[in-house]
């Protein structure tokens, strides 16, 4: 239900990327999602159209990466995949792990079309995480 | 010359020669809401106000926890809500009637509270007389675990009507839980199939290992215990200026 909301945060965040690269249109747009996060891919992928429509990304083909729940147990030191809702270690059992991966929602990257070339493909401090 | 043929254009640098442009972000989808939590919190530390994120179903008794929170620490702390729902001013109305400080907001048809509703809900309110800033969040037990609000600590609430499976069927909210309340706990002897442990167990597999009470608004069974957890958050919060938050999502 709330990724309407979410869709609007990304296409205010990709607008912002197009703008500081004068760019005319984004044409792609690659994420990356993990189960944990609370976001149903599907669901975002319905809702991205919405919000694109009339923006600088409309039109834009979305890929949702998804990453793999794991897991690192605290007892034994493996690192092993999870269920969503069963996130123990599947070697020794026991339940104090650390998620290493599966909670991301990210913004990986994005297509810029009539980007000016001679600006350097960034890796922008500002739009990083904060 | 090549600009005429085309020949300089490999497949290494076709998308530059065309324009096109991919670009590393690598930034978190909510990063506006994120940065307006953090702002919300720093409000908080600076005047040392414990901010709690209340989630749960609708009905698993968030408001008359508060309301028995308001009687409890009535001379200890001084307590504000910020009440979020679809509609209506009625929770606020009864957190109003315990002559607790309350601002309501109505999110319309939004299934949860954001960091900027929370924002300017603060201008409504007076931090510098506040030990527990409450934001009881819209009864959902999926949306608002993704968005931070700048809280401290969350809150998770499951009723004993609702079954102890609840953490297994919705693990993003339970996960995120730094407390998780078993309420409505006087309902114990006619629901007998809810089964304390298995609960806990639940918790458990999330990787969770955050406190989980049994209490009762209605009885007040078990709300000393919550009132410790209170105190001990204001009392930490103060006394540390790196003051750790949330466990997940925060």
């Amino acid at each position: 239900m709330h990724e309407l909301a979410i869709c609007q945060a990304l296409i205010d965040q990709v607008t912002t990327v197009a703008r500081d690269n004068n760019a005319s249109r984004v044409s792609g747009i690659t994420l990356e999602v993990g189960p944990l996060s609370g976001v149903v891919p599907d669901l975002l992928s319905n809702a991205f159209s919405i919000a694109a429509a009339g923006s600088v990304a409309d039109g834009a083909s979305l890929t949702i990466e998804l990453s793999p729940v794991r897991v690192w147990c605290k007892a034994c030191q493996a690192e092993s995949d999870a269920k969503i809702n069963r996130l123990v270690c599947a070697q020794c059992g026991d339940w104090r792990t650390e998620l290493r991966s599966g909670d991301e929602m990210l913004l990986r990257s994005v297509v810029l079309e009539d980007a000016e070339s001679d600006l350097p493909a960034r890796q922008s401090e500002e739009e990083g995480n904060v | 010359m090549c600009d005429t043929c085309g020949c300089n254009v490999t497949p290494g640098n076709r998308d530059l020669a065309e324009g096109r442009q991919a670009t590393q972000v690598l930034g978190n989808l909510l990063q506006v809401n994120d940065s307006q939590a953090m702002h919300n919190r720093t409000h908080f530390n600076q005047h040392g106000v414990f901010s709690v994120n209340l989630m749960s179903s609708p009905g698993a008794g968030k408001t008359a926890l508060l309301e028995a929170t308001a009687e409890l620490v009535k001379s200890g702390l001084r307590i504000g809500v910020i009440e979020g729902d679809l509609e209506t001013e009625n929770d606020a109305d009864r957190i109003r009637a315990c002559g607790v400080p309350v601002v309501q907001i109505c999110t319309g048809t939004a299934c949860h509270l954001d960091a900027h509703m929370v924002h300017d809900a603060l201008h409504e309110l007076e931090l510098a007389k506040l030990d527990v800033l409450f934001v009881e969040n819209v009864g959902n037990l999926v949306c608002p675990a993704s968005f931070d609000l700048g809280q401290h600590r969350n809150v998770a609430l499951l009723s004993t009507p609702e079954g102890d499976d609840k953490p297994a069927k919705y693990p993003v909210m339970f996960r995120s839980a730094d407390m998780v309340l078993l309420t409505k706990r006087d309902l114990a002897p006619y629901m007998p199939e809810f089964d304390t442990a298995r609960a806990v167990n639940f918790v458990r597999q999330l990787g969770n290992a955050a406190p989980i009470l049994e209490v009762s608004a209605k009885s007040g069974d078990g709300l000393d215990g919550w009132v410790d957890w209170l105190k001990r958050g204001v009392a930490e919060l103060r006394s540390n200026l790196s003051f750790p938050t949330t466990a997940a999502g925060g």
